[in-house]
């Protein structure tokens, strides 16, 4: 009843209940429910994971032998080694929990470089436009003119210049990937300012006497990053199979230096013909089920954030009071992804 | 007479991200052959809802119980309208009943020529060739007053203007010669003059074609000139219905009587504005204007291959201190324009306009920053004219702010709440989001914003015309008293002749960029000079059935002049 939701939103909006995915969450019912629990699970499993890899992991990453001797190459999964050994000789079951570290460190950096410089620029592009705008989309649209796979390996090349250390091959990986990534981040923010620029909400401000700086850091920008949430579930996915893809292609890092599913899944292909199933299978479900569940995140938060897409319970059969629906037009939006997509203007109620 | 629609204890409700809402709780209506009902009420009473109950066009999170039920125009069939779906449904649209919406910009399919657009309903109920069709259409289109419609017929509907589209879409509702129109708000979007000759069509709708409109408007002008019947709804039900006479004359529901004594009133601010002139010091004449403009001009630059648009073309008017300008126009006379113009938001580009000392022709946005201080802006949109992350008491803070008055929205607190009291808000509204106030509390927060510098100069664009009656009327008392109080300089801008005429000392009729007639509001709205200050008189609708029937034979004989 909408009536009883003023009151809440007012008085307990900080609360943890309007944290961004919890709040989705309470909104989300059927399907839409189970798609986006089942992507948080993956997600979690997929975090913890990372945190805990060197208590979960039963050896090092690189590590070849213990105190009984060599681990042995393409050894069958058995007691000492439950997920069995590759062709180098090294444990499957760490290779596949230490690869979870590689690839969070990769997510977060490339995601961070990208959404800072991609959202700095698209604002600054946006909201002065003129020719610095028209270079800068030119050059966006270049970029997304190019193979990105191609692209990420030349940067790689580039940055890392053939030698392979961990936070050498991490930043290889997420620098080529803030590349493709950037112009995503530029063009939405971008598309957004330009709409917000001409809200009457800016002209107000410009009429007081704002400076550019303060509008475009109180009135412009928090409104314009509305959607990056869901663009940043999607593109931290995207960002696990580049790397992966570099890692595949010989571009990755080397596997004294960290884990990476991506090179286990190049050193495996041989494996594959001989009836070797444990080197490659576990490597590419770990790829599958992380990007799969970050998918299913970001897919769920982008038809949640949509009013005219989001399913809702069934009108209840029994009356259940008026509402005063001029009082909160849209239902119960508040901050946060989903919330704001709601809003409506005063003048389509009529 | 047969009753089209009889409507029986129906209620609706809709699933929200908050619960169950209702939004029409038993309503119970007919409406008979061949006349007018008009459904008024605010936004949110549920008038709408109701009447696309009638053909089923509710979403699919709305819940409807109760029995619609349709006849045909002839009476040989009936059926109840809530469980139909598809083909059944189909069936009766258009055939029996068909709609009339507001916005005819984007009610009609830019990609289409019109004729397709009217022939597609005649496809889908009746096997007719081509030719008939086309036929049919341009017989529709003709009936409608399109000229020249066999040539017109294959233009699309960006070669219309509003007021012609808004016939075309009245054409597409006609032409399967349904027993019931339903016109939801078909004048709201359209000019007065405008809106006048699409009454006069849809008057004859249901003369010449024998149809029965269900007329859904909030404007109580439109209810008195076309209605035989009314129906007021208040929060989902009919609190009162009678015919149009007895409703205007002898109103019984408290909410009808409350809902007529807010409908603003030509003639009303004449006392008012002698008082005020009465208060005025000696020698206030003769005070240096706040603002003044000579032979202003604004033009926005053509695109490609297009001419320049002149928005604006040499007005000279001036503002003295303590002194109230309407500026009275229709859509795209360039109000807007010289109202943003004084704010420094639209460039000026010949002529002079001196805003508090400071000239617009040429300004520069770091020289004028100072000036900005002294003036307050009101927007016509409150639902936009608010930062949504911003609570409201951050956002009236936000000019003390900007202006170093206060260090941040925290030490603005205590005046800001001083503020909010004075537009009478309560304190506690400060703590809350935009979207969390009505329109009308949003627009009084908004007068909060423009006033909290105790600006010398106000302009308020349009400040009341997205409320509702009763909420306007509070607005435009609050607005009266605080100008009364601070006495600050204003420009109102209105479409709205008797709003213009409650508050302004003087009213400015601007056409097509031109300033048509200047004075008082007895002079303008007494004794008009103008032919385009006559037409617009004469076509604002009043709410009382008889005066606005004599009124219409006044405007009919000047617009056959």
């Amino acid at each position: 009843m909408a009536t009883a939701v003023t009151p809440e939103s007012t008085g307990r909006r900080r609360t943890w209940r309007r944290l961004p995915i919890v709040n989705q969450l309470r909104q989300s019912v059927g399907l839409q429910r189970g798609m986006l629990v089942a992507g948080l699970v993956l997600m979690g499993v997929f975090l913890l994971t990372a945190v805990f890899a060197p208590l979960l992991a039963p050896y090092e990453y690189g590590q070849l032998r213990d105190a009984a001797g060599p681990f042995g190459a393409q050894a069958h999964p058995s007691g000492n080694h439950l997920l069995g050994t590759t062709v180098g000789g090294y444990d499957v079951l760490s290779r596949v929990i230490w690869g979870t570290r590689t690839a969070l460190y990769v997510i977060v950096v490339a995601v961070l470089l990208s959404i800072v410089i991609g959202v700095l620029l698209g604002l600054v592009s946006g909201y002065f436009g003129g020719w610095l705008d028209r270079v800068l989309v030119v050059i966006a649209d270049a970029i997304y003119a190019f193979p990105t796979l191609l692209l990420a390996i030349i940067v790689a090349i580039v940055i890392s210049g053939g030698q392979s250390s961990m936070w050498g091959g991490v930043f290889a990986a997420a620098i080529s990937i803030t590349v493709v990534f950037i112009p995503q981040y530029f063009r939405v923010v971008r598309a957004e300012t330009v709409r917000i620029k001409n809200e009457a909400f800016v002209e107000s401000a410009r009429v007081i006497g704002a400076s550019n700086r303060r509008i475009m850091t109180r009135h412009v920008l928090r409104n314009a990053t509305r959607t990056l949430p869901l663009i940043l579930t999607l593109n931290a996915s995207e960002a696990i199979l580049t790397l992966a893809g570099l890692g595949f292609l010989g571009f990755g890092i080397e596997p004294s230096k960290a884990a990476e599913w991506g090179f286990d899944l190049n050193r495996s292909l041989s494996d594959v013909t001989s009836g070797i199933w444990w080197t490659s299978i576990f490597p590419g479900a770990a790829i599958v089920l992380t990007v799969l569940g970050l998918t299913l995140v970001g897919e769920s938060l982008n038809d949640l954030a949509d009013p005219r897409l989001r399913t809702r319970r069934k009108a209840a059969d029994t009356p259940q009071g008026m509402a005063e629906v001029a009082v909160v037009p849209g239902g119960t939006l508040t901050a946060g992804p989903g919330g704001l997509a709601g809003l409506e203007t005063g003048g389509d109620r009529l | 007479m047969s009753a089209v629609v009889d409507i029986t204890d129906l209620q609706i409700s809709f699933a929200t991200d908050a619960g169950t809402v209702d939004a029409v709780t038993g309503v119970t209506l007919q409406v008979n052959a061949g006349e007018v009902l008009a459904i008024v009420g605010e936004s949110g009473s549920g008038k709408t809802v109701t009447a696309r109950s009638i053909l089923g066009l509710l979403p699919d999170t709305a819940r409807v119980r109760g029995a619609v039920v349709l006849s045909s125009k002839d009476g040989t069939s009936s059926q109840d309208v809530v469980p139909l779906r598809g083909a059944e449904l189909r069936e009766v649209r258009g055939q029996d009943a068909a709609m009339v919406f507001q916005e005819p910009s984007t009610s009609l399919n830019p990609v289409f020529p019109v004729g397709w657009q009217i022939i597609e309903g005649l496809r889908a109920h009746g096997k007719l060739s081509k030719k008939e069709a086309r036929a049919k259409a341009v017989d529709v289109l003709r009936r409608v007053g399109i000229p020249d419609p066999e040539h017109r017929i294959d233009h699309y509907p960006h070669q219309f203007s509003g007021g012609q589209k808004q016939r075309i879409v009245i054409a597409q509702a006609l032409v399967l010669d349904p027993g019931v129109i339903i016109a939801d708000e078909p004048t709201t979007a359209l000019d007065v003059t405008v809106q006048a000759e699409i009454l006069d069509l849809l008057r004859r709708c249901r003369d010449d074609f024998g149809a029965a409109i269900v007329l859904i408007t909030h404007n109580m002008g439109v209810v008195a000139d076309l209605a035989d019947r009314v129906a007021v709804m208040y929060q989902g039900e009919i609190v009162e219905q009678a015919d149009v006479r007895t409703l205007f004359s002898a109103p019984k529901d408290p909410y009808t009587q409350r809902l007529l004594a807010a409908v603003p009133r030509l003639g009303q601010g004449v006392e008012h504005t002698r008082a005020r002139a009465e208060r005025r010091a000696p020698g206030w004449a003769e005070a240096a204007p706040v603002v003044e403009a000579k032979d202003l001009r604004i033009v926005y630059p053509g695109r490609l291959r297009q001419p320049d648009f002149t928005a604006v073309d040499g007005v000279s008017f001036s503002i003295r201190p303590g002194e109230v300008l309407g500026l009275v126009g229709e859509s795209g006379s360039g109000k807007t324009t010289i109202g943003r113009a004084m704010a420094g938001l639209t460039k000026v580009t010949g002529g002079s306009l001196q805003v508090l000392g400071a000239e617009m022709n040429g300004f520069k946005e770091r020289s004028f920053r100072p000036v900005r201080e002294r003036i307050g802006f009101v927007f016509q949109d409150p639902a936009s004219s608010f930062n949504p992350l911003l609570t409201i008491a951050e956002a009236v803070a936000e000019p003390l702010v900007v202006h170093k008055r206060a260090k941040d929205a925290r030490a603005a607190r205590a005046r800001v709440d001083e503020l909010l009291e004075a537009v009478q808000l309560p304190k506690h509204f400060g703590n809350r989001y935009p979207h969390e106030l009505s329109g009308g509390q949003r627009q009084r927060a908004s007068l909060a914003r423009g006033l909290a510098l105790q600006p010398e100069l106000l302009i308020a664009d349009e400040p009341t015309s997205a409320l509702d009656v009763s909420v306007q009327a509070r607005v435009l008392e609050l607005f009266d008293e605080l100008q009364k109080e601070l006495g600050f300089a204003a420009l109102f801008i209105s479409h709205d002749l008797a709003v213009v005429d409650l508050l302004a000392d003087k009213i400015a009729v601007l056409y097509r960029g031109q300033l048509v007639e200047e004075g008082t509001g007895a002079e303008v709205l007494g004794a008009p000079k103008h032919p385009y200050t006559q037409r617009l008189l004469a076509s604002l609708p009043v709410p009382d059935p008889d005066e606005q029937a004599a009124r219409r034979a006044h405007w009919e004989q000047l617009s056959s002049s």
